[in-house]
Order: C-alpha cells, then structure tokens, then sequence
C-alpha cells in the first residue's frame, strides 16, 4: 500500500525582515533544505532534533499552513502543493494538528462546547454539538466541562481538548508539534497515553514532533532525525535506537540519559 | 493593548451599579425632557432673575435648582441639554466606533497594503490638532447638531483604528488564528468570528470613552458657540453663560459641569465594569 502522506524534496524558506531593504522584497532564509520523507498508513512516526532544526516548519509544511518554496506534498494520492483555498479547505478534517500551547490555540472566549464543535459545524454539520460532546468524554473529561471556558482548565485538560479538536473530525492524519512540552510529568503521561490510545484504536497516522528522545522510542514506530533542516536519518524505532549510524544521532542519544525501554512512561 | 483600557482586576459591582445608574437617569432624562421638564427651557422671567438653588434662602419651589440671568429654569435647561449630549454620544459614539472598528481590524488582520494605506491615513490625521480641527469643520460646514457630529466621526475615528489595529494583529498572532484556518475556517469568517469577540472587549472600553469625549467635545464646541444655535439648551452653552455671572449666580455653571462630570466619569466606569462582568475570561 503507498504512503499516506508522501514528501519530495520539500524546500522552504521564511523572509528574513532584518535585511529587509526599504523598497523590494526581504531575502529568504532557507531553513528546509529538501526534504523527503513517506509515512505510511496508521504509522507514528517521530520527529526529533535540536531546536530550530526545522520540525515546526516541516509540520506546519505539510499541513500547507506554509507555502513551500520547492517540491511536493502528496497526501492519500492527492497532490495538495499547489491546491488553492477552497479545495484546501475541502480537505483540511482530514489532516489536523494538535498544538504545543492549548493556552494560545484555545480561543480564551468560546467554550469547550463551541471549540470542539467548530470544526464540524463550519461544514455544516447537524450533529456537531453531539459529536463535541462525545469527542470530550472520550478524552476524559466529564461532560459539565462543556459549558467551561478554556482558562478554567488545568493545563494537561487543555491539552485533552486541544486532542479532542483534532479527533472530532476524525482526521487520517495529525501533526502534533511538542504537545506534552508545557506540561508537567504526570500530565504528560497522560497526555501521550490517551493520544496513543486513540490513535492506535483508530488507525489515524501520527506525526510526532519532540525533543524528548524517550518519549519518542516508547510511543513512535519510526523516528526521522533533523539537524539544519535535513533529514540526518531516519529508520525504524528500535534501529535507530539500537544502531545509529550517523554521527549526529549518536551524538543525540549519548546526551540524553534513556531510562529503561519497558519503563511505561 | 493600550495600558489604559486594561481594566483593575478587581471587579467591583458597585462600580457597574452607580455608573449604571447615573446612565440610566441620563438617558431617561434625556429621552423623556419634554415631558417632564417643570418649565419651558427658554421662556425667560425678568422678574425672577438667579434664583438660588432650593437649599438657600430665597429660592422658589418652582425652580430647585434656580433660575440664570435671564430668569430661564435652570433644571429645566439642565434636562434639554441632556437630550443633545446623549445623541451626540450615541450617535457620534457609535458611528466613530464603527468606522474606526472596521478599518482597524482590516489593516491589523490582512496587513500588506491594505495596513500601509489605513495606518498612513492615521498617522497623517493624527498630526492634526483635535480641537482646533473640529472647530475649523465645524466653522466650514456650518454650525448645528449634525454638523458637531459629523466633526466628531471625522476626527476622532483613529482612537479606535488605533487601538483596535493593534488588538487585532496581538489575536492574529495567537495559534487559535491558525487552529481556525486547521479547522478548515475561511479568512473572513476567522476574523468575524474567532478574532472579533477577542477584540470586542478593547472595542467596548474605547467606545465608552468615546461616548464621554463626544460630550465633552459638543460642550467645548457649545461653550465657543460652534454647537446647536444658542437658543437650545446645551451644557457647554450653560457653562459658557454661566462663566459671565459666576459671582452673582455660579449655580448656573456648576449644575452642567457636574453633569458633565458624572456622565462622562460614568461612561468610562460603565464601560469597564461591564467587561469585569461579563468577560468570561475576566470573570
Ligand atoms: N515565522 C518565521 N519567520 C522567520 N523565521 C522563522 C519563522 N519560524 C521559524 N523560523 C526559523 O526557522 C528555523 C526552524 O524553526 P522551527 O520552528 O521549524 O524549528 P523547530 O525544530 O521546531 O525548533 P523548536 O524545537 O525550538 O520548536 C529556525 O531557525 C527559526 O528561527
Ligand atoms: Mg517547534
């Protein structure tokens, strides 16, 4: 079966506006140096590197939340680089992302309620308040939370609903960019847990963007390496872990302290 | 977001009552000054010139808070003058709100051209002396109630574009911008739907100020005679008239300044404490 999201030499660069002149267009910071990459159906995959590599700019890339400069973005046979709006729009349930801070990707002035159901209500969707509801029992939270507003929540709850958005849709695919970083150890077991779960009893293809190398050999069937924007390697979970061949992986995995590998969480 | 519309975190429901309260005699003095004014606003009575107000000797029970120069009702003129303050508020108020409001939230959403057009305007208008030009407008176009209106819309729109613009680009920044977009949401329906009711609450403390400027605004105007014809009641031409007597009769001028005082202190304090009760984020 082909890939579910398939990657080929994906280029992007960001304007740079210190060295904007006056008049004319800034000049443009690569910082996606042709990237390739297939995730294949119901697969997790891992993306991990040192900050500012490019795992933000490549997640948002292949949701087209950027325009890239170069190469293609083909999902589920579809060549989505060049879609326009509206047909993007189309196609937007069925990739979805869950965000690194719940605090800012939460509308502060909508309820729970309304949040998880705008997604579907915006296509029209009769059923959205119920959906919305059973989307927020099955992240574990009880239903009088509907009526409460996004600050009222402590942060690893937020975070639940942040992945109640994303599954009220039942999308194919998620990007979830640093989701467990801004919460505290046993939230962030929870968290990944319930994720993984759903995930996993869904078939829905996860891309897992982290620094956390431990996080990521537990809950990840592959692991893409980046450094400066390439793809240092990339190989399944237990290879990559257990016989890394570039250097800089090595590198990677020496400077972080693993606990045991069948440690749960 | 401007230091100054940030609201006291303390919500203090005594604030909403009393500021509440006073609007509300305001607006129902205003709206009902006709009807229950005790004298007609301009008949004059040479025989009863400055009249006290009822708490000192040789007052009228006629005339509570006594009579000016020309023997006119002072309560009277106190409450048309009323009428011409509160549809300069709402009226001025709400048209510089919603012009301002719309212009700021396309230059701070779309940015691009569309920004570098708006915001040049704003800058060059802001570089004229507010006072100064409303007088010119108002000398150019003619005196009267429309004419003090229209003033304050073309002077003061930039109060909101401003602040508003601002807002507007703070929410835009925020990943709910983009989770919208994820969600499949078009550009505008982000801006109507998900930014807007995150800048209401800075759109709602700038009109209440507003709605206090637009009063002192017409007063100012009204005391330089630039306002409605002298013959109606106005608080600046009550203030004006009564800057000549003051030493006969400063009932005259005190009554509309602390009118002027209280509606315009009350607007401001209505304002912010409707968001302290409202806001589900500030609640
Ligand atoms: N909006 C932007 N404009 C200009 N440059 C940007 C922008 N966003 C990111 N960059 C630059 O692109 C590079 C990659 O950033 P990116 O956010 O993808 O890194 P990251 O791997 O996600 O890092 P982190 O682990 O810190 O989140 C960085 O050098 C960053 O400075
Ligand atoms: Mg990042």
């Amino acid at each position: 079966m082909s890939a579910l999201v398939d990657i080929r030499d994906l280029v992007v660069s960001y304007p740079d506006m210190a060295r904007k002149p006056l008049l004319g267009a800034a000049p443009r910071n690569t910082v996606l140096h042709g990237i390739t990459l297939a995730v294949g159906r119901g697969q997790i995959i891992g993306i991990v590197g040192e900050s500012g590599s490019g795992k933000s700019t490549l997640g948002r890339a292949i949701l087209r939340l950027i325009e890239p400069d170069q190469g293609q973005i083909v999902f589920d046979g579809t060549d989505i680089t060049h879609l326009d709006d509206r047909a993007l729009r189309a196609l937007r349930p069925r990739f979805q992302m869950i965000f690194q801070d719940p605090m800012s990707s939460l509308n502060p002035r909508q309820t729970l309620h309304r949040l998880i159901a705008t997604p579907l209500a915006i296509r029209g969707d009769t059923q959205a308040m119920d959906k919305a509801a059973n989307a927020l029992d099955r992240v574990g939270l009880p239903s009088r939370f509907l009526a409460r507003y996004p600050h009222e929540l402590s942060g690893g709850q937020r975070q639940r609903v942040g992945i109640a958005r994303a599954i009220v849709q039942s999308p194919d695919f998620i990007v979830a960019d640093e989701i467990a970083s801004g919460l505290d150890v046993s939230s962030q077991a929870v968290v990944l847990t319930l994720l993984q779960d759903i995930v996993r009893e869904t078939g829905t293809t996860l891309a897992f963007i982290s620094h956390d190398l431990s996080v990521v050999r537990r809950l990840c069937d592959s692991v893409v390496v980046m450094a400066g924007g390439k793809i240092v390697e990339a190989a399944r979970t237990t290879t990559l872990f257990n016989t890394p061949q570039s250097g800089y992986t090595r590198k990677l995995l020496e400077a972080i302290p693993l606990p045991e590998p069948d440690q749960v969480w | 977001m401007d230091e100054a519309l940030r609201t006291s975190p303390r919500a203090t429901p005594w604030r909403l009552w009393l500021s509440g309260g006073w609007l509300t005699l305001f607006f129902g003095v205003a709206l009902l000054a006709p009807w229950i004014a005790p004298h007609d606003p301009l008949y004059q009575d040479l025989f009863l010139q400055r009249l006290p107000p009822f708490w000192i000797d040789g007052a009228e029970t006629g005339h509570p808070l006594g009579t000016d120069s020309l023997g006119r009702d002072v309560a009277s003129r106190l409450m048309h003058g009323a009428s011409v303050a509160a549809t300069v508020a709402l009226i001025a108020g709400l048209a510089t709100c919603l012009l301002g409001s719309v212009l700021g939230l396309l230059a701070g959403f779309y940015r691009g051209w569309v920004d570098q057009v708006i915001s040049r305007i704003v800058d060059i208008w802001m570089s004229f002396p507010p006072v100064l030009f409303a007088i010119l407008l108002v000398a150019v176009i003619g005196t009267g109630l429309t004419s003090v209106i229209v003033a304050i819309i073309v002077i003061d729109w930039t109060r909101f574009t401003r602040v508003v613009r601002a807002e507007t680009m703070a929410q835009a920044r925020m990943d709910y911008t983009e989770a919208a977009h994820v969600a499949g949401m078009s550009r505008f329906a982000t801006l109507m739907r998900e930014i807007l009711p995150n800048v209401a609450p800075v759109i709602l403390s700038v009109l209440t100020l507003q709605m206090g400027i637009a009063i002192v605004v017409e007063a100012i105007l009204s005391f330089v005679n630039l306002s409605v014809s002298t013959d109606d009641p106005t608080w600046g031409g009550m203030i004006a008239e009564g800057r000549v007597s003051i030493h006969q009769a400063w009932w005259v001028l005190i009554f509309p300044m602390i009118a002027l005082f209280l509606t315009v202190l009350s607007f401001t304090q209505f304002g912010d404490a409707l968001r302290n009760r409202f806001d589900p984020v500030l609640r």
